[in-house]
């Protein structure tokens, strides 16, 4: 199972945010070298909301990811070094190589980088969880860009229907890869969920402890029984959509930037208690990916057809 | 005597009964309606809690199917008409289709999805085509072909019982009416039946000599091409035999090879458009396995649209007619 420690405190909170900021800005160094191949979307600035979020997980829940899926598998509890490697193609990635950035099943995590498809894969999930009367809740993250695919709102209509326990987290990060929000969507985000007879609750999302306040009464609500319930964190990705492909107004991000997530929540830690969680990740960060480079690349032989043929 | 769509209500009767991880959803599914086709007739009776109704959410009720696949359950979903897969091909190419080998096999799908494909029924362009073909090829989605030969039952509980992985299984909406062939009282034909599962048939007519052209067709057209051969023994003396595979994809042609290999003359017969289609992929096989003195024609649809009035969808469509004359025209 899971080897998160779901411990709440001040610090822990603090280390695995960090985590997931020293992991992506370590990665994002590394493009321009071309030490990477492929792609990557960072969650840079939104740590919090996967961290928060997260805390109120028990013993076999399910996360639902998307393309940005990184801080998920991090505050979900997954390797590190097995993400790393992921990145770089290895064999000892979490999927030996074959998914990379995007496309992450381990354990009762599940990211796939389509859009919109996944939502309904949650909804399945919950309803064999219900079935099986095994209690679990299906945490389900999407984002702003994500609520113009359709199948979201079969989703939501089913997820309602059958009273699902099942989590809608959606991050509003502002912009969709490099469009923004308002040139996207029409209306209002909470009133989707509202139409379906989902409860939403909307929040200005920059505080982990916060985050986890709220996420807790909705997770409770939604493990007694009361039906899929959404939180909209109202959010701000600090690095671009992919890698270089920023094209936002500076201004604008230095702004949110003054509003960082880890910061505030730093502000409550003795700063001894600080330097060493600094030092500690940096360092797991660094081993990391020192690691992963060391591992070898899959075999050309380890390709195998999905299915057998016919005769 | 079986219909093909008693088998089928049968089989998914005995699906459900057989392990409670199975569950059937689908829109009109309940009872007293049964579905569309009346495959499901009896079954929300019987198990009112594993069979769903369903909204009309093509997409979403296919990515219902595979989120309760990966968490253990052996779900089995009815696209009412196959023209709506077209609805639910990003859930089953980008989702279904690629998790289980994304994952390293980490995770599993046994997903059926099942749909009436076909026209000849006057439903017009869009509830008459045949649109497997865009899902043939697609790595890790397994594509089988219902067939009125020996037990359909056997091949959907093959999915859904045996099978871990996803599904797509078509039916062709005008074999639902007919009765089923067994193997043991299969008239005027021998049937051999090869491999297990997903088989594939070898049809010849009983005590006819050896066959001067292999035909090649699956789902209703192998209702058509065994017209066609009782015409052509008993109207011309032109002996032939029918291959009918079960499993589209992924397709190996071992069991067509071995008979092309001796006659060299196959007619492939497919109702999807002609262009890119089933027929030119065993065209394509056939010629890389067995690269001289080989003649392969097909008989496909029209690359049109499927009309509505009975006179011309019958144009557009294949027919025995024109089975006859292709195999005719490969024999000259």
């Amino acid at each position: 199972m899971r080897m998160k420690n779901n411990s709440r405190n001040d610090a822990d909170q603090y280390r695995e945010m960090l985590r997931i900021r020293l992991f992506e800005e370590r990665l994002l160094e590394m493009f321009p070298s071309g030490q990477i191949y492929g792609t990557t979307h960072t969650y840079i600035g939104q740590e919090a909301n996967a961290v928060g979020v997260l805390a109120t997980m028990q013993a076999g829940d399910v996360v639902v990811s998307n393309h940005r899926c990184h801080g998920h598998f991090l505050a979900y509890g997954g390797s590190m070094q097995a993400l790393a490697a992921e990145l770089l193609g290895r064999k000892t990635g979490i999927c030996g190589g074959r998914g990379g950035s995007q496309h992450i099943k381990w354990e009762n995590f599940f990211a796939n980088g389509v859009l919109g498809g996944t939502v309904p894969i949650a909804v399945g999930m919950a309803y064999a969880e219900n079935a099986m009367k095994r209690d679990a809740l299906v945490y389900t993250f999407i984002g702003d860009g994500t609520l113009g695919e359709g199948v979201v709102y079969e989703s939501l209509n089913m997820a309602s229907l059958w009273k699902l326990p099942i989590f809608f987290i959606v991050e509003n990060n502002r912009y969709a890869q490099s469009t923004p929000v308002e040139l996207n969507l029409a209306g209002d985000m909470r009133a989707r969920f509202e139409a379906f007879g989902i409860t939403a609750t909307e929040h200005e999302a920059c505080d982990v402890l916060e985050i986890m306040q709220l996420a807790e009464g909705i997770s409770n609500s939604i493990r007694t029984g009361n039906g899929p319930q959404a939180l909209i964190l109202h959010t701000y990705r600090f690095a671009p959509h992919s890698k270089g492909d920023d094209t936002r107004d500076p201004d604008e991000i230095a702004r949110y930037r003054a509003r960082d997530p880890l910061q505030k929540h730093a502000a409550r830690l003795q700063q001894k208690v600080k330097d060493e969680i600094e030092t500690a990740v940096a360092g797991e960060v660094e081993l990391a990916y020192l690691r992963a480079e060391n591992d070898p690349f899959p075999a050309a032989e380890s390709l195998a057809l999905p299915l057998e043929e016919s005769s | 005597m079986t219909t093909v769509r008693e088998a089928m209500n049968e089989s998914l009767e005995a699906c459900l009964r057989e392990s409670s991880e199975v569950y059937f959803l689908g829109e009109d599914i309940l009872d007293p309606y049964g579905g569309a086709f009346k495959l499901a007739v009896g079954l929300s009776t019987q198990f009112p809690e594993r069979v769903v109704t369903t909204p009309v959410s093509e997409a979403g009720i296919v990515g219902v199917g595979i989120g309760m696949a990966l968490r253990g359950l052996r779900p089995v979903v009815e696209i009412m008409f196959g023209d709506f897969i077209a609805l639910a091909a990003d859930q089953l190419i980008n989702h279904a289709a690629k998790i289980r080998w994304m994952s390293g096999d980490a995770a599993r799908i046994p997903l059926v999805v099942r749909t009436p494909m076909g026209g000849g029924r006057g439903y017009g362009p869009t509830h008459s085509q045949t649109l497997e073909k865009h899902f043939l090829g697609a790595p890790g989605l397994r594509v089988v072909a219902v067939s009125d030969v020996d037990d359909p039952g056997a091949l959907l509980h093959q999915a859904v019982i045996h099978d871990d992985d996803p599904v797509l299984l078509v039916e062709h909406k005008l074999l639902y009416p007919g009765t089923i062939l067994p193997l043991d009282e299969a008239g005027e034909f021998d049937i051999v039946r090869q491999g297990a599962g997903y088989p594939t048939y070898l049809l010849r007519l009983r005590g006819s000599p050896e066959p001067k052209l292999t035909m090649a067709a699956y789902g209703y057209m192998a209702v058509l091409a065994r017209k066609a051969m009782r015409d052509l023994a008993y109207e011309k003396e032109i002996f032939t035999e029918l291959i009918v595979p079960t499993q589209l994809s992924p397709f190996k042609l071992d069991n067509l090879c071995r008979r092309a290999s001796r006659t060299r003359r196959v007619l492939a017969i497919e109702e999807g458009t002609r262009t890119m289609g089933w027929g030119a992929e065993v065209s394509a096989r056939l010629h890389e396995a067995l690269p001289s003195s080989l003649w392969v024609g097909r008989v496909a649809a029209l690359d049109m649209p499927i009309p509505a009035s009975a006179p011309i969808e019958m144009e557009v469509l294949p027919s025995v007619a024109r089975i006859k004359n292709m195999a005719q025209e490969l024999l000259v």
